[in-house]
């Protein structure tokens, strides 16, 4: 078979076309569905690290009951105007730290909505092959993990990838982030089968995946200590109540500038 | 490695489906023309995606619908596609259906395409779904088509779940994410080597011995 060029070129244009068009019908028609999907799944994530979500929990109903959610800065200010929900963390985490924009989740007491049982944090990072991202459930004291979520894109089925299960996230439940006054976050260790139930700071490692818990521990130190100043207010009280005034207030500066290298 | 291709001349136009000639399309590369243990082909993934039952499941299904999807699509127009170009149509062809497939899981079964979209890259460049196009496809009616690329992607995905069962087996000691030894109440603190690449060659490797010696197959 011998064709002409104008034949071939015409072929492959009509070819581009067609193809260009079914995936752009796929990915309009499907993109609803698809983001709902995406938002339902990070809800479950959220109220994951509190509470135990299974087939029956009805996780828009729970959100809406138990989730309170803003937006700050760096310097632990709320920001106005902004819905957390539109926050995409990814692309916060590519500007300097102190820039970002940091949602929070607010998880209220069932019996008295002023009363804030839980505050989640959303955290960011990169694993050995591609992006992890998670959430850290911190306790009244702001300093107790209840929980922790871990998500990844691309890490090694069986090695790394078992950051997403149960199995390794209920490692980090009980430990402290912080060693007296300085925040420390929670380190997982080269190795498995190691008991650290005595170190508040130390969970065991996954055997084969030291460089996804690498990733891990700088993704929860990074991210933690951009919530620094959020959570000295919380702790003195002032924050959540007052939020809405975005309440100006002299906080010290030292923890900015901590993650900015890791940015790149 | 063996490259041979059963170029099945044009059938009649009365010949059935399932005729006996198009029933070998399929029951061949289960065994004695296998993708993955004789003709070597797929070799990447099955390292890749096997470390556990789940993943390589969802693998081998994807793979066997876009292989048949476009395996009936290039078949449909063999003669038409200009020959110089031919690769770039079929690459195209294969990109557009396992995106497509992706977009699709993605919408109505999250949950599974978490799994599988690490893997969808896999599939568009997996040596299968080219060899069977650029070989079979190219020659052929729809309908041998569909039967060779049916056989071709059960063979590869026979392969790729027997060697996740071993690796998950010894490699975390579970099925499908089930704890075997843990519900038998026996220890057992996972080989990591299983877990690695290099475990699936060695599985990959131990399934071509006992296949050989049961069938007698020899190189060249």
């Amino acid at each position: 078979m011998r064709q002409s060029n104008l034949y071939i070129v015409l072929y492959a244009a009509a070819l581009t076309v067609v193809c260009g068009g079914l995936l752009a019908l796929a990915s309009e028609g499907l993109k609803d569905r698809q983001q709902a999907n995406i938002a339902l799944e990070q809800k479950k994530n959220i109220l994951g690290t509190v509470m135990v979500v299974d087939k029956n929990t009805n996780v828009e109903e729970e959100y809406a009951k138990k989730v309170k959610s803003f937006v700050i800065d760096s310097k632990g200010n709320v920001i106005e105007g902004v819905n957390a929900a539109d926050v995409v963390v990814l692309a916060e985490y590519k500007k300097p730290a102190d820039q970002r924009m940091l949602p929070v989740y607010e998880i209220r007491s069932e019996s008295n909505p002023d009363k804030i049982d839980f505050v989640v944090l959303p955290v960011f990072g990169f694993g050995l092959w591609d992006n992890i991202w998670g959430f850290v459930a911190l306790q009244e004291d702001m300093n107790t993990i209840q929980g922790v979520s871990f998500q990844h894109k691309a890490e090694t089925p069986g090695l790394g990838a078992r950051i997403d299960s149960k199995d390794i996230q209920d490692r980090y439940k009980g430990k402290s982030i912080y060693d007296g006054a300085t925040l420390v976050a929670v380190t997982m260790m080269k190795g498995e089968g190691v008991d650290y139930s005595d170190d508040l700071h130390k969970v065991d490692g996954m055997s084969g995946a030291t460089l996804t818990a690498k990733g891990v521990n700088t993704m929860l130190s990074g991210y933690l200590s951009l919530y620094e100043n959020y959570l000295k207010k919380v702790k003195a009280g002032s924050a959540s109540a007052k939020a809405e005034e975005a309440v100006e207030e002299p906080v010290a500066e030292e923890t900015e500038t901590e993650s900015s290298d890791e940015t790149k | 490695m063996s490259t041979e291709v059963a170029e099945v001349k044009e059938v009649k136009k009365s010949e059935p489906l399932f005729s006996k000639k198009n029933r070998k399309l399929v029951s061949n590369p289960l065994d004695i023309d296998n993708p993955i243990t004789v003709q070597v082909l797929g070799i990447c993934s099955a390292l890749a995606v096997t470390t556990q039952m789940k993943p390589a499941f969802t693998m081998a299904v994807s793979l066997v619908v876009v292989l048949i999807a476009s395996s009936m699509v290039i078949s449909a127009l063999r003669n038409t596609i200009p020959s110089r170009i031919r690769i770039v149509v079929q690459l195209a062809v294969i990109a557009t259906f396992v995106i497509l497939v992706d977009q699709v899981l993605k919408a109505f079964v999250y949950d599974i395409s978490k799994q599988l979209s690490v893997f969808v890259g896999l599939i568009i460049t997996n040596c299968i779904v080219m060899g069977r196009l650029e070989a079979f496809s190219m020659g052929n009616k729809i309908g041998p088509s569909f039967m060779d690329a049916l056989g071709n992607g059960l063979g590869y995905g026979i392969i790729l779940m027997i060697v996740a069962f071993f690796r998950e087996l010894l490699g975390s000691g579970a099925l499908f994410g089930f704890k075997i030894f843990d519900a038998v109440g026996l220890t057992y603190p996972g080989n990591g080597l299983m877990l690695l690449p290099a475990g699936a060659c060695i599985v990959v490797g131990v399934i071509i011995w006992v296949q050989r010696s049961l069938n007698g197959y020899r190189e060249g």
